[in-house]
């Protein structure tokens, strides 16, 4: 299978007016087509910048791409002109976002914001597009289509409003679907429809899917293969079934045991965390960046920051350690 | 298998930890990031030496002193500002005016703050029918233009008070007139962000506890809340000093304000567009020392504002 | 909607009374109408206490603002003091038109003179009202879409030095330049004084010419202020996610600006045109001095200084009434174009 979607080493800073912050650091990933992938990770580790990044979304200033490559069917996104970057928005990927109270414009109907990217892409006349506009609102389940189509964004709830932007984002039939922490915002119940409803929609539409979250739970429904991000650094990379039943990684292991369990001791004390706080951006220390957390850390982790490398069939882990016997590899 | 094994935490390295500062360091340095605003700060404090500081070269006797014989003169060694309709020294005119316009921009502020924290504090705590009916008078005050509210009050109340001494000098009582309207008709916008500050505050948790440990209402508006409002009280009384030194122009300018001789850079402008072919001096150095000390206020004021608001986002040169 | 609209309509109402009562209030304190009006004659205790009961002034106070208000031509007022009303009225009161009488030109009613001048004053604040509008959106559109460009760096750099001046600055700095500076250097200058030069007439062409520096020194400081406004609203809007997902779209930078920016921006600059009027007219007051030219500012200085407290009370509720109309045409202007409160 041709890889649809290459990360290769991608580096990306911030110059801010404290400093330069290193948000990606190398960063190599890639999807196949009609995959699901899942990155996981905590707040700032990186994930969502990797992924602007693809669509070429990051501010400038203060945000730069200062190294790398994003090979899409092979073709480097970087080296494109602005104008061909446009083509490829929105038309062959497509990107939801976090927040769906601010995300669609107040001003504007979600039928125009839905069929724009059609005509823009497609040529389709305003009728074709309006009509294809509200089939997709009636695919992604918002009932009364036709009278829905000229409502104003503030006239939604938060689920059906994250519908919408899933209907924007498909619209033109991408090959790829970016999802930004789709659901964090969303209340449980909700969450749970929309993970529904992307399942269906990749079932009919086939389109690969890149699924961001901090939930590891979100992550076993959906993904095929995931990838654990720290501070700007891939951790763990592995097929989703290997990495519940066996992850190699201090953090994988750490964000595993804070996961509430059905299962779990009724008595049991708190639910674990990891203590300390991930490192700030501006002051990086030299070595890995999690050993001033971590409970399986060496003389080695300070001082060397470990390469990913592959521990077993299609299972990356960067970190000096074994965690089964807590010694050195 | 445990992710925190029982070895402890590794001692975190004194380098990685991020330095600390103080909140009012924090201020201090966003503010000093301001080029302009620590231009503004320079101007300011050059312009306040040279109205206080100018007594030093000329007297106010020198300063009233007329001439008739050297009116409007253009400017030359001995008078480098040249001099005015009735001969006196415009250069002097503009030291003593310039302590007037100064005095009555700081003073009528403080009087804009007091009324227009009282009223939006009482309106913003207490809320209900309190609320209801300041707001609705803070509204009709704001619907009317400062410029005329002023113009009739200064008329009728001006000559009200008489002169009064202060520092060896002696003032008009239409100064002290002039600083009470200034403030009474400048609270409004004022009152309007003490009252929003403390309708959000008055939730909170803090204000709760202090309820709780039994402190009265006046100790919690002003121990409690009131300090945590003090951003924007400062930043509105910055440019309000701005404000009330051009009100006060104004109301000199057409003739209303404080009468000469006492000098206000403001007043000295008055009647100067009739002359303004054949003796431009007159208006020149008055109306750019209040231009000047307007715009580093203006600075200042803008530059407080970003180093005090936490979430301003500010441009990356 | 229409519910907004009648709410705001219930509002504006009550104001103005409370602003009424206000100006009242002033009114009592002011001057001494009796001085001014009796002029040289009557100082004798009966004349003075005949012009009192002619004036109302014998009555409590809230019958003063009530008969102020609504006029004693439908009732009967005591005129010979021996406590039995018996003439009628001849106030109509405020709310019908009736301002009084001006003390000073003779008896004139106050509002023929203030309307005889208004016109003059329109003549300036409503060019100058679309021109600050114009030139605001086109430069803060302009200055935003160049952000940390040079361009943006001077114009905001001359945009605050520029709202940073008091109006009389401009209005002198201009007259200078444009008035005597230019008429020196023998290029073609602007007249400074009145609305027309007597020698000509009163054509149009000599009111245009004469129109420009007034409206000039009247535009310059709120076009600059209102300009950085629409700037900074520029850069707010165009940082919001919704922008961002308009670009995710792959919609270039020009439908961009043009389908979801603008009208996101530039709503919130309705709002602003409405408490623009108070300060138009403040600033009329001050240029109109200036520049000599014969509108209600100017009239309000003149017959301010000779306490004539009519035209002044006059042209003081005119102008609250236009600020309070002026408002809420803006929010019931603004309630329409955004859809989130038109649609609730």
């Amino acid at each position: 299978m041709e890889q649809l979607l290459e990360l290769q080493n991608l580096e990306v800073k911030f110059h801010t007016l404290d400093g330069v912050v290193h948000a990606v650091n190398g960063v190599s990933y890639y999807v196949n087509q009609g995959e699901t992938l899942g990155i996981v990770g905590e707040s700032g580790c990186g994930k969502s910048v990797s992924v602007l990044s693809v669509m070429r979304l990051i501010p400038d200033p203060p945000g730069k791409i200062a190294g790398g490559k994003i090979l899409f069917h092979g073709e480097n996104l970087l080296d494109l002109e602005e104008r061909q970057m446009e083509k490829i928005r929105g038309s062959r990927i497509g990107m939801v976002f976090q927040d769906p109270m601010t995300s669609l414009n107040p001003v504007l109907t979600i039928g125009k914001q839905i069929s724009e990217a059609m005509v823009l892409h497609q040529g389709d006349s305003k009728k074709v597009a309006d009509q294809k506009a509200i089939e997709l609102l009636s695919l992604v389940g918002i009932p009364n289509p036709e009278e829905r189509y000229g409502d104003y964004p503030h006239q939604f709830s938060g689920g059906m409003r994250q519908r919408v932007m899933i209907a924007m984002a498909l619209s033109c039939s991408p090959e790829i679907l970016i999802a930004d922490e789709p659901t964090t915002a969303l209340d449980v119940t909700i969450q749970a429809q929309i993970i529904e409803l992307t399942k269906k929609l990749r079932d009919q539409l086939g389109m690969a899917i890149i699924w961001i979250t901090h939930d590891l739970a979100v992550v076993a429904e959906l993904a095929d293969r995931v990838v654990v991000m720290y501070a700007g650094y891939i951790v763990e990379q592995a097929d989703v079934f290997r990495l519940y039943e066996n992850p190699r990684h201090p953090y994988t292991l750490a964000l595993l045991e804070s996961l509430p369990r059905v299962d779990s001791n009724r008595d049991a004390e708190r639910l674990a965390t990891i203590p300390g706080f991930p490192p700030d951006g501006l002051n990086v220390p030299p070595g890995c960046p999690l050993a001033p957390r971590c409970g399986f850390a060496v003389e080695r982790c300070l001082q060397e920051n470990p390469q990913l490398h592959e521990i077993e069939k299609d299972h990356h882990i960067a970190c000096w350690v074994d965690v089964s016997t807590g010694k050195e590899l | 298998m445990q992710a925190t094994a029982d070895s402890n935490i590794l001692d975190i390295p004194e380098e990685i930890k991020a330095k600390v500062l103080t909140p009012r360091q924090l201020v201090w340095r966003r503010f000093l990031r301001h080029k302009m605003a620590v231009i503004g700060a320079i101007t300011l404090i050059l312009l306040i030496l040279y109205s206080f500081g100018g007594v030093l070269f000329f007297t106010e006797e020198y300063a009233n002193y007329t001439d008739t014989g050297i009116r409007l003169s253009p400017p030359s060694w001995e008078h480098p500002f040249g001099t005015d309709t009735v001969g006196r020294d415009i250069l002097a005119r503009t030291i003593y005016g310039g302590q007037i316009s100064l005095m009555i921009g700081l003073l009528a502020v403080v009087v804009q703050v007091v009324v227009g924290v009282l009223i939006g504090a009482i309106a913003g705590y207490y809320g209900g029918t309190i609320d209801g009916l300041l707001m609705r008078f803070t509204e009709a005050m704001f619907n009317i233009p400062q410029l005329f509210l002023l113009l009739v009050m200064a008329k009728f109340f001006g000559s009200k008070i008489n002169t009064v001494e202060l520092f060896g000098r002696e003032f008009s009582g239409s100064v002290i007139v002039i600083i009470v309207i200034i403030g009474v008709t400048s609270w409004m916008y004022l009152a309007r962000i003490v009252r929003a500050n403390f309708l959000s505050l008055k939730e909170r948790e803090f204000v709760l506890a202090a309820h709780t440990t039994g402190s009265s209402n006046v100790s919690i508006i002003f121990q409690h809340i009131l300090p945590n409002s003090i951003a924007p009280i400062v930043v509105s009384a910055t440019l309000g000093v701005a404000g009330a030194i051009i009100a006060e122009a104004y109301i000199s300018f057409l003739g209303l304000g404080v009468q000469p001789p006492t000098a206000t850079w403001g007043n000295m402008l008055e009647g100067s567009y009739n002359y303004i072919e054949t003796a431009p001096w007159l208006w020149i150095f008055p109306g750019l020392l209040i231009v000047l000390t307007v715009l580093s206020i203006n600075f200042v004021g803008d530059g407080l504002r970003d180093a005090l608001d936490p979430h301003a986002i500010v441009e990356a040169n | 909607m229409s519910r907004y609209i009648i709410r705001r309509l219930l509002q504006a109402i009550p104001l103005l009374f409370i602003i009424s009562v206000i100006l009242f209030v002033l009114m009592m304190n002011t001057g001494d109408p009796l001085a001014t009006m009796g002029g040289r004659r009557a100082t004798r205790p009966e004349d003075r206490e005949r012009l009192a009961r002619q004036l109302g002034l014998d009555q409590p106070i809230y019958k003063q603002y009530f008969y102020w208000l609504v006029g004693n031509d439908w009732t009967l007022i005591d005129m010979d003091g021996d406590g039995v009303p018996e003439t009628p009225g001849i106030r109509k009161g405020i709310l019908r038109g009736d301002f009084g009488n001006s003390l000073v030109s003779r008896g004139k009613p106050a509002s023929e003179i203030i309307m005889e001048r208004l016109p003059n004053t329109l003549m300036l604040m409503i060019p100058a009202e679309i021109i600050v509008i114009i030139v605001s959106l086109a430069v803060g559109i302009y200055s935003a879409l160049r952000q940390y460009s040079l361009a943006d760096n001077v114009i905001t750099a001359a945009s605050f030095i520029g709202y940073s001046m008091p109006i009389f600055f401009i209005a002198l700095l201009s007259m200078y330049i444009f008035g005597v500076k230019f008429k020196s250097w023998g290029l073609p200058y602007l007249p400074t004084v009145g609305m027309f030069d007597p020698k000509v007439g009163k054509t149009p062409a000599q009111v245009i010419w004469h129109m420009i520096l007034p409206i000039f020194a009247m535009t310059v400081i709120t076009a600059a202020g209102y300009s950085r406004y629409v700037r900074s609203q520029m850069l707010e809007v165009m940082g919001e996610d919704y922008v961002r997902t308009a670009r995710a779209k792959g919609l270039p930078q020009q439908l961009v600006i043009r389908g979801h920016v603008l009208k996101n921006a530039a709503l919130p600059l309705v709002t602003i045109i409405g408490l623009d009027v108070p300060l138009l007219l403040a600033g009329a007051v001050v240029t109109e001095t200036i520049f000599a030219w014969p509108g209600m500012g100017r009239l309000f200085i003149d017959h301010l200084s000779r306490s004539d407290t009519p035209v002044v009370m006059g042209i003081l509720m005119l102008i609250a009434i236009a600020v309070v109309i002026s408002q809420l045409v803006t929010d019931v202007l603004y309630a329409w174009l955004d859809p989130r409160i038109r649609y609730t």
